[in-house]
């Protein structure tokens, strides 16, 4: 394959989404859901097209990418740590996890090492109670642990 | 109209012919998984394939022994099913070997066998309906759960499934539906307790062409997953809940509004409806009855506040999910301000089973107000964690004790939490209330959606409260002031206290703010927001009065009120404890005591986990 004026993949995916989505109702979320798939976060000109597209003021779709914990603005880890911090894991010590998860990575809550391998963020509950206290990475849960095991799963992540 | 009879008697005998057979099922839900159950299945479907064994290996959900996840069970056709917890890959192997292949049962890793026409295996192994985590319970919203196989809506049809949709669409007018539910007396198991039948009621009689049918499954409070194990292990029986309230209210499309940290119940949802529609029991002119039904999922965008159904519905239309102002309710106007009923997961998955079996069955449990079965998920310092579905009624000592056996390491009880952040903290003097939505009310908690967190004497409620604040504090949508400033005031008052910073006016200050934020915000998570705090204040004053008063937390939590200290009489002098100090704080000859300098000392902790003498007091 070759073609000098192909487009950017991603670009190419962005557009057959929003052919997709054109004109349904209450369409704004799983675009946004699907662009940060694309692209890992929400790009400012992928949203500046959305809003184009879908015809929804740039304001409001800034709104509900703010309003979510789930949408972010700026790129992230390829791996991402989510620490639960609910009740269960909290009564059987959720802190010391997060504690050594944060200190082996040099990093704190929501942010990403420099190398974009991990992103860190701190959950209410992943719904893994049974075996608090747990840790979700990408779309793996571990449960059971103790702080010492967190070097070897955080191992398993390129 | 098209029958399922011919198809559902098909399927049973092709579930009688692999009972023919050696069946091998693995527990496959969130939970299962988590715990090392796709690893258990790797080993076996490897074993199967290389061996070219005669094997049916099944998964199925979650049948809620937690405690022992990973969770395998032989099923051989001479003998009685036999459950294995706590497998890994390698005694999963040496189980197909001896058991499944040999009939030899391997009974140290066994945790129960369910007798077949009166025979057992091995009498040491206990029988499952007489273990002390089954014996209480009754399996009515989640029978399936961990028996069938939720990708299969064959084995659903096998068991009964669908046949009160047909009979809905065969046999009864919308309001006889609405009539029978109401007299169930099932009431939504959400968290506030309405009566379904009577909200089904309101959306029948809104005018209107257009309505909707939602299921929220945004289950969001700490420490609840019953709904997640739901559709993770019978998803069809909330699409067949659903289908039948469509039908009663008269709407012709659903939602389900998914929590996007639900990844497995997102697809094993999408392949039931796919499934359902193909078998022309979703979709157009269902079963040639004329009545169509579509539905749809959403998946969250993690938002604690969506579990709100107005706010829901704001999510589900694209904007910002904060909460709308009631009146008008979304029976009267919802979803694109149209009639919408919207009810829970567990809520649908409970309408089949009244519908085939009869309102008076389910109205047969429970206690006079509150009706049939409660699912509640155990957790925190209990022996046994996991999922039991239990009559109404029953009460919570009977739950913590008899069914979750009790509290880990030997420590005491302390409290229960119940209901989410939304609820309260039970205390020991009312374990024996009965678990029923109005005597929990008045206990300061709530049922909500069934969360039970148990904690032991090293659990400060100070602490507790606090966390509960910070989390509501965090998820508050910012739409009405009494939630976003009062929950921010009434942090920072705690997180004083908690740093040994209170001051004595401050438990004054607390309770005026908790009744100002409950009488004024604008939703349910407003208004609940300072539950947590009124109701540790009601039965743990003392706790807070200790923190405030004499800096003290007898738990042992707070770090700024802790001491560290080591009793020299207790002390060896090993020097581990100095040894693994990261900041220095600890000083002493060998096999002399030791000394903690309390200027350095970081109040890590470090020390007491190493010190195997008991040594090292905090306080």
């Amino acid at each position: 394959m070759c073609c000098c004026e192909k487009k950017d993949p991603k670009q190419e995916a962005l557009e057959a989404l929003l052919a997709k989505y054109k004109g349904q109702k209450g369409a704004l979320i799983p675009v946004l859901q699907q662009t940060q798939d694309i692209y890992g976060y929400l790009p400012k000109e992928a949203l500046q097209q959305i809003s184009r597209e879908l015809k929804i003021p740039l304001s409001e779709i800034f709104g509900v990418c703010t309003f979510y914990a789930q949408f972010h603005l700026s790129p992230r880890g390829r791996n991402i740590i989510r620490v639960c911090l609910g009740t269960a894991c909290h009564v059987r010590g959720g802190a010391k996890i997060f504690e050594r998860v944060q200190q082996e990575l040099g990093i704190k809550d929501g942010e990403t090492t420099e190398d974009l391998r991990f992103t860190i963020e701190s959950v209410a509950c992943i719904g893994a109670c049974g075996l608090a206290p747990v840790i979700m990475v990408n779309d793996d849960t571990h449960g059971r642990l103790t702080p010492d095991q967190i070097p070897d799963i955080l191992a398993q992540y390129e | 109209m098209i029958s399922l009879a011919e198809k559902r008697k098909e399927y049973q005998n092709r579930l009688v012919e692999k009972a023919k057979k050696t069946v091998i099922v693995v527990g496959m839900g969130t939970c299962g998984i988590a715990a090392g159950g796709d690893k258990v299945w790797q080993a076996l479907e490897n074993a199967v394939k290389n061996k070219n064994l005669d094997i049916e290996l099944v998964y199925s959900g979650c049948i809620g022994l937690c405690y022992v996840e990973p969770i395998m069970e032989v099923h051989r056709p001479d003998m009685p099913r036999v459950i294995y917890g706590n497998v890994n890959g390698e005694t999963a192997l040496k189980i197909l070997e001896e058991h499944a292949l040999n009939g030899k049962v391997v009974s140290d890793l066994a945790v129960a066998q369910d007798p077949k026409e009166g025979k057992t295996v091995l009498p040491e192994i206990p029988i499952l309906n007489e273990m002390p985590f089954y014996k209480k319970q009754v399996k009515t919203a989640i029978a399936n759960c961990g028996i069938i196989n939720p990708d299969s809506i064959e084995e659903y049809i096998a068991y009964g499934g669908y046949e009160a949709l047909e009979k809905v669409l065969s046999s009864m007018s919308q309001t006889q539906v609405i009539e029978e539910v109401k007299k169930s007396g099932l009431r939504g198991r959400g968290g506030g307790g309405f009566p379904t039948g009577l909200k089904w009621e309101f959306a029948y009689k809104s005018p209107g062409d257009k309505k909707y049918v939602i299921c929220n499954a945004d289950e969001g409070d700490p420490g609840a997953f019953m709904d997640r194990s739901v559709l993770e292990g019978d998803p069809h029986a909330v699409l067949e809940g659903m289908a039948i309230c469509g039908y009663a209210i008269g709407a012709d499309e659903g939602y389900i509004y998914v929590r996007a940290e639900y990844p497995l119940a997102i697809k094993r949802l999408e392949n039931a409806i796919a499934q359902a529609e193909k078998a022309g029991l979703l979709g157009e002119n269902i079963l040639g009855s004329g009545f169509n039904f579509k539905l749809r999922i959403k998946a969250g965008a993690g938002a604690f506040v969506c579990g709100e159904e107005t706010a829901l519905i704001n999510s589900i239309e694209g904007k910002r999910g904060m909460p709308r102002v009631r009146p008008p309710f979304p029976a009267q106007s919802g979803l694109w301000n149209k009639p919408t009923n919207n009810n829970n997961v567990e809520t649908y998955a409970n309408i089949p089973g009244i519908i085939r079996k009869g309102a008076d069955w389910f109205a047969g449990m429970g206690t006079e107000k509150s009706k049939g079965s409660k699912v509640f998920a155990l957790t925190g310092k209990v022996n046994r964690t996991g999922l039991a579905e239990v009559p109404i009624g029953i009460t919570i000592r009977e739950i913590i004790f008899d069914i979750a056996g009790g509290i880990q390491n030997n420590k005491k009880f302390k409290a229960v939490q119940i209901g989410g952040p939304s609820g309260g903290c039970i205390p020991e003097e009312y374990l024996d209330t009965p678990v029923d939505y109005d005597s929990l009310t008045a206990l300061g908690a709530m049922m909500g959606s069934g969360g039970l967190v148990v904690m032991d004497e090293t659990t400060c409620m100070v602490d507790v409260a606090r966390f509960f604040l910070n989390f509501t504090q965090k998820e508050s949508c910012g739409k009405c002031t009494p939630c976003r400033e009062g929950t921010k005031r009434m942090l920072e008052i705690l997180n004083r206290i908690c740093d040994g910073k209170g001051k004595p006016e401050d438990i004054d200050t607390l309770e005026r703010l908790s009744n100002v934020i409950k009488s004024t915000a604008l939703c349910g998570l407003g208004q609940s927001a300072p539950n947590p705090v009124l109701a540790t204040l009601r039965y743990f004053r003392n706790e807070y009065e200790d923190h405030i008063h004499n800096k003290k937390c007898t738990a042992g939590v707070c770090t700024a009120l802790l001491e560290y200290k080591i009793d020299p009489d207790k002390c060896k002098g090993c020097g581990a404890c100095k040894k693994v100090c990261p900041v220095g704080a600890i000083s002493g000859e060998k096999k002399e005591a030791h000394e903690i300098d309390a200027g350095k000392c970081i109040k890590c902790g470090s020390c007491i986990e190493k010190c195997k003498f008991d040594a090292i007091i905090k306080g």
